[in-house]
């Protein structure tokens, strides 16, 4: 597998964070246990094995978590089409111009505050950053407006204590101007590039922002440092942290990484879930930039979700940061009704790393000696 | 069906049928296309060997390799009418012929020792001993009356399989 070389240093240092996969399978894949000697027809059959393949290849639960399901059209009689036709007209001739008007106008605004109170202020930090707090909220309730969102919050409002960190399921990177409206979050994101990029390293840097770059290997380690700084501050903002690592279609959950259960702080879950009858939300990256994603949003009606800012949860004695991380999963996909998988969200990136096709050949080998003995 | 066109027409479906043998119904055959469509991410017309070894459970089956030498590059009539050994109507017979060409991985028309073997080594990986797998092999086949210079043919396979139930049957997802 030529291409997937330089992938498989990777695969390896996140098998550490894997649990054993055996554990999620639902029961219907794990192959009844033969018994009884060994015979030529057992040594030939290899059924079991070419059944799971082929079931993976007709469906799996993996493709399945990035799949965008689009709404089924309902425009197809003759009295819908032109109720949809002015749907049309109105959204991207109406709204969709008024939109890039309170878009613009927020930035105005924003811009014009922002400057100013980031180098004029250089010597009075504490307002400073309350200024700068206050105006990136505002430039998020902007955006928010700029796609008709409307956001249902429930759960008290996230409070700045230090050591605690907020960790939310991903769809999109809007579900961080959604959160960022209402509190500004510190966040740790991946570093893109284009005009995203250049907001990153200039606005976000003000609240408090960790660059990660999934293809470095060595950046977890750095990463995870960075994290304990920020967390044991007590000025810093609260981090808000999305341990799947990459945007699934708001149908299912993939695992979480544990990182940022072992920091040893409280974690306050957060659970978003969008309303499809709206706009898909899912930002299916490998199909559309962030860009196009935008602008999908602000030529349909409106974005509508709910937000749960749920039970704060401890590290129980006795658990682990990996099973930590799962129950914390647990809590969320319960409130927002998604279903759990039992896969990491970097093979969409990478390659399975080549443990657990050895875990198959090990059962494989240890049941065939076993039955070789048996009379 | 080389364009891969995002809607299949009733004369496609009727084609593709005809070409498995019926083994599919037409829903299977719709739902197949959306899944064929949804792996082959530029619409070339085929899946490449990359396209399915990004299914991460597929890519972790240890005989992966053999099969994708088996269905690479397939355009779709081909790809169904591999799945079809799959499929709940198909008989004992054409699933032991499916096993006997993912043995005979050169196409001869017979099964080694040497054929077994390296299936058996996809199966077991580091954890048997070449040797081991020599002998345990060699005890088996001498069991049932073949030795080690024996040549496997198809019906060699029906014989020893066909007593036993196999069970090689995927439930295409029809919603």
């Amino acid at each position: 597998m030529s291409g997937s070389e330089k992938l498989t240093s990777l695969s390896s240092e996140l098998d550490l964070d894997r649990p054993n996969l055996e554990d999620y399978l639902p029961s219907g894949s794990s192959i009844q246990e033969p018994h009884g000697k060994l015979r030529l027809r057992d040594l030939l059959d290899i059924s079991p094995a070419l059944t799971e393949a082929a079931g993976a290849i007709v469906d799996d639960s993996f493709t399945r978590c990035f799949k965008s399901n689009p709404p089924e059209p309902w425009n197809w009689n003759v009295y819908l089409f032109p109720l949809w036709c002015c749907g049309v007209v109105v959204r991207y001739l109406i709204l969709f111009p008024g939109r890039v008007i309170v878009l613009t106008v927020g930035w105005i605004i924003f811009l014009s505050s922002f400057i100013p109170v980031h180098f004029l202020l250089k010597g009075h930090d504490n307002l400073r950053k309350k200024l700068e707090r206050f105006l990136v909220e505002l430039i998020c309730s902007f955006f928010v407006a700029s796609w008709t969102g409307v956001v249902k919050y429930h759960g008290p409002r996230p409070s700045m204590r230090p050591k605690q960190v907020f960790v939310a399921n991903h769809t999109s990177m809007i579900d961080f101007i959604i959160l960022e409206q209402m509190t500004a979050f510190a966040v740790i994101m991946q570093k893109h590039p284009g005009w995203v990029g250049l907001l990153q390293k200039t606005i976000l840097e003000s609240v408090g922002c960790i660059w990660f770059n999934r293809a470095e290997a060595k950046d977890r380690e750095i990463v995870a440092r960075k994290l304990r700084e920020h967390v044991q501050g007590t000025d810093n903002n609260p981090l808000l942290i999305f341990p799947e690592g990459t945007c699934v279609n708001n149908h299912y959950t993939v695992m979480f990484k544990k990182g940022a259960f072992e920091l040893g702080c409280t974690v306050c879950p957060i659970a978003i879930k969008y309303n499809k009858i709206f706009v898909d939300a899912f930002w299916n990256s490998r199909k559309q930039s962030f860009t196009m994603h935008l602008l999908q949003l602000m030529t349909s009606w409106a974005v509508v979700c709910d937000v749960w800012y749920l039970e704060p949860q401890n590290l129980k004695p006795g658990e682990t940061p990996i099973e930590f991380a799962e129950r914390v999963r647990d809590i969320i996909s319960v409130r927002a009704g998604l279903k759990k998988v039992p896969w990491d969200g970097y093979l969409k990136y990478s390659r399975p790393s080549p443990k657990h096709r050895e875990q198959k050949q090990q059962s494989f080998a240890e049941s065939m000696l076993r039955r070789l003995e048996e009379k | 069906m080389g364009q891969a066109p995002s809607m299949l027409t009733q004369y496609d479906i009727e084609e593709v049928q005809e070409h498995c043998n019926n083994l599919f119904s037409q829903q299977e055959i719709v739902s197949l296309y959306q899944r064929f469509c949804q792996l082959d991410r530029n619409a070339k017309g085929f899946i490449s060997a990359d396209e399915f070894l990004s299914v991460p459970e597929f890519a972790m089956n240890p005989l992966s390799q053999r099969l994708l030498k088996m269905v690479d590059g397939l355009n779709f009539k081909d790809f169904v009418a591999f799945l079809s050994a799959f499929s709940a109507k198909a008989t004992i017979q054409h699933k032991i012929e499916f096993i006997f060409r993912v043995y005979d991985s050169d196409s001869n028309g017979k099964v080694s020792f040497n054929d077994i073997l390296e299936v058996l080594r996809d199966l077991s990986g580091s954890f048997l001993s070449d040797k081991q797998r020599e002998q345990v092999l060699s005890q088996v086949l001498a069991e049932t009356g073949y030795t080690k210079e024996s040549y496997l043919m198809l019906d060699d396979f029906i014989k020893v399989l066909g007593s036993s139930d196999l069970k090689i049957e995927v439930e295409v997802p029809v919603d």
